[in-house]
């Protein structure tokens, strides 16, 4: 036998140093097409091409990201989420995330109807506004929450939507969306209890209005 | 490096217009080696007043190659590993046949007997060149301005022949003011007595309506910002106005000289079909969008444009990107900052090697 293989999911959090991403790199098939938007420097495609020979392709809005995404081989184009998703075809892609950047888009909502249209499925990670810091910080100081989460002063954030885990999964009942699978992070930690009080960043799996599970497709469990 | 300059005959080209030319001549070099596999080749493609001297030092005349920042060991198009080539195009007159070539039927040059030729005539010669080097597929067609159109040509005409392809600074199709600008430097060559229809051959060229045509070229492929960086107001070699219409500004001095060194390099009958031909390139005709243009290409792209580039703005990068992206194809595109315009290509290189260097690195690892 040769040394066991490290589990996948500490390797890419070693790589990438997000456990989003750990997440994200969990969650994708390989030999898929994947769409990431906000790429920032196509770290996640680099490592998605790598080691799940992924065909990959990237939207990011910094011109200096991009460049250094397209130095290290990852197909990027320089553009705008809110705009950038409409030229892709129906379908184009098994995946399209967006992670850490929803609350930054102008029209959410439109957005993530975007990615499934392009997507067969959507993997969005994003900071849980319902966090205890954030609802204790507001809460003794009156001002507009500032932490680890949301490090930014209100007049230069560039979040502009802020979301809760009830705020998407009620989203998703509402739009119809499947949700697939959903990750709590604390930290580097998976939670499961209160995740909308706990849980730092969640991760959404979703898929169309009734499209089947990831978990489906394989066998079934005992 | 070695810079190994060649030419080959071809018996006949078939052109666009119906016509054919033959026989046909085609000025090459190249640089670096093919690999056993000959999975390694890269076509450059030049510019409009470019040639087939690329990179390096020429043998000939001792001058390094237009694209030398870009090609070599260690460079964007990187010598070591790649095996890069590039011709001079058809209606050229640095090698490839051309309006100054000798016309076979009359013994004399061709003058305006020359056929109107098309970007896609120039790229089926090319073709031609490729095949006879027994290169089944292209690593990569790349190249600025008319290169990055031939370019697009060659990834639609000969999907099955290129892995990927970098139009830089480049368009589907010339809009008005690109076509203007070249009617007004066709113009400037045909109103100099000395044209002579174009039978100026052993006679006095029309030099004065050359340099016209390419001072106002030169206007174009700077910018605002680069002409006041490197001219300003300042003055040659005086304090101050003459009161007359002799040189006063450096910026006039700068593009007389340059007019004037471009006519002993150039044919002013080249200019005149060459910038047709630029002029007639549109990818969308006959398909009715582009995207349906696009349709037959599957080669990995890198698209780039320049901020300050109001000759080929980045609209029309974006515009070619958006049609790809529709067809799903593999596109990557970013407009990078930079102050000198539409030679940006040429001269603002630095990152734009890293770009190419990445993306022929990641496009060869894939394709082998």
């Amino acid at each position: 036998m040769n040394a066991p293989v490290p589990k996948p999911q500490a390797f890419v959090r070693a790589v990438l140093g997000r456990s989003d991403f750990a997440i994200i790199g969990e969650i994708v098939e390989p030999k898929s097409r994947v769409l990431d938007l906000g790429c920032g420097e196509g770290e996640l495609l680099e490592w998605l091409a790598a080691n799940k020979d992924v065909d990959a392709r990237g939207v990011e809005i910094s011109g200096s990201r991009v460049q250094r995404a397209i130095a290290r081989g990852v197909s990027v184009f320089q553009g705008d989420i809110d705009q950038g998703l409409a030229d892709y075809p129906d379908q184009a892609f098994d995946y399209v995330i967006l992670s850490q950047t929803l609350q930054e888009t102008h029209h959410p909502r439109q957005v993530l109807r975007e990615m499934l249209r392009v997507g067969r499925r959507v993997i969005v990670a994003f900071p849980n506004f319902g966090h205890w810091s954030v609802r204790l910080s507001m809460l003794l100081s009156g001002r507009a929450p500032r932490n680890r989460l949301f490090p930014y002063e209100w007049y230069d954030s560039p979040n502009i939507h802020f979301l809760t885990v009830h705020d998407f999964v009620e989203l998703a009942a509402r739009e119809a969306w499947t949700i697939e699978r959903r990750y709590f992070l604390s930290g580097q930690r998976k939670i499961t209890a209160l995740p909308n009080l706990r849980a730092e960043t969640a991760v959404f799996l979703v898929g169309q209005a009734g499209s089947l599970r990831a978990d489906c497709q394989s066998a079934p469990r005992p | 490096m070695i810079v190994e300059a060649h030419n080959v005959r071809f018996n006949s080209l078939p052109l666009d217009s119906g016509s054919t030319i033959a026989p046909v001549d085609l000025a090459y070099e190249t640089y670096g080696e093919l690999n056993p596999a000959r999975s390694n080749a890269i076509l450059v493609l030049h510019a409009f007043s470019g040639d087939a001297h690329a990179a390096g030092i020429s043998p000939e005349t001792g001058k390094p190659g237009w694209w030398d920042n870009m090609i070599g060991p260690g460079k964007g198009f990187d010598t070591n590993k790649y095996f890069v080539i590039c011709t001079n195009v058809l209606g050229g007159c640095r090698g490839t046949t051309g309006p100054s070539s000798i016309n076979p039927e009359t013994g004399c040059p061709y003058g305006l007997k020359f056929p109107v030729i098309t970007v896609g005539d120039m790229v089926r010669l090319q073709k031609m060149l490729i095949d006879s080097l027994g290169i089944r597929r292209l690593l990569s067609v790349s190249g600025g301005s008319m290169g990055g159109m031939q370019a697009l040509e060659w990834a639609v005409s000969y999907p099955d022949r290129v892995v990927s392809a970098i139009p830089i600074a480049s368009t589907t199709r010339h809009s008005a003011q690109q076509i203007a600008f070249n009617e007004v430097g066709r113009q400037a060559i045909m109103a100099d007595p000395d044209w002579n229809e174009g039978a100026y051959y052993g006679r006095r060229p029309p030099a004065r309506g050359l340099a016209v045509a390419r001072m106002v070229g030169h206007i174009t492929y700077m910018s605002d910002d680069s002409m006041r960086e490197k001219f300003g107001r300042r003055l040659r070699e005086k304090e101050t106005f003459s009161f007359g219409f002799d040189v006063d500004f450096e910026v006039e001095s700068y593009l007389r000289y340059r007019g004037t060194q471009f006519v002993n390099r150039f044919d002013a009958n080249s200019y005149l079909y060459i910038t047709k031909a630029m002029d007639y390139f549109d990818l969308t005709s006959g398909s009715g969008s582009l995207a349906a243009a696009l349709q037959p290409a599957q080669a990995r792209f890198l698209v780039i444009s320049f901020s300050s580039d109001w000759l080929y703005p980045s609209y029309q990068s974006q515009e070619m990107v958006r049609a790809l992206r529709a067809r799903n194809c593999d596109v990557a595109y970013v407009e990078l900052q930079s102050n000198y315009g539409h030679d940006s290509f040429l001269v603002d290189v630095a990152e734009q090697s890293e770009l190419v260097r990445g993306f022929l690195a990641s496009t060869f690892d894939k394709a082998s």
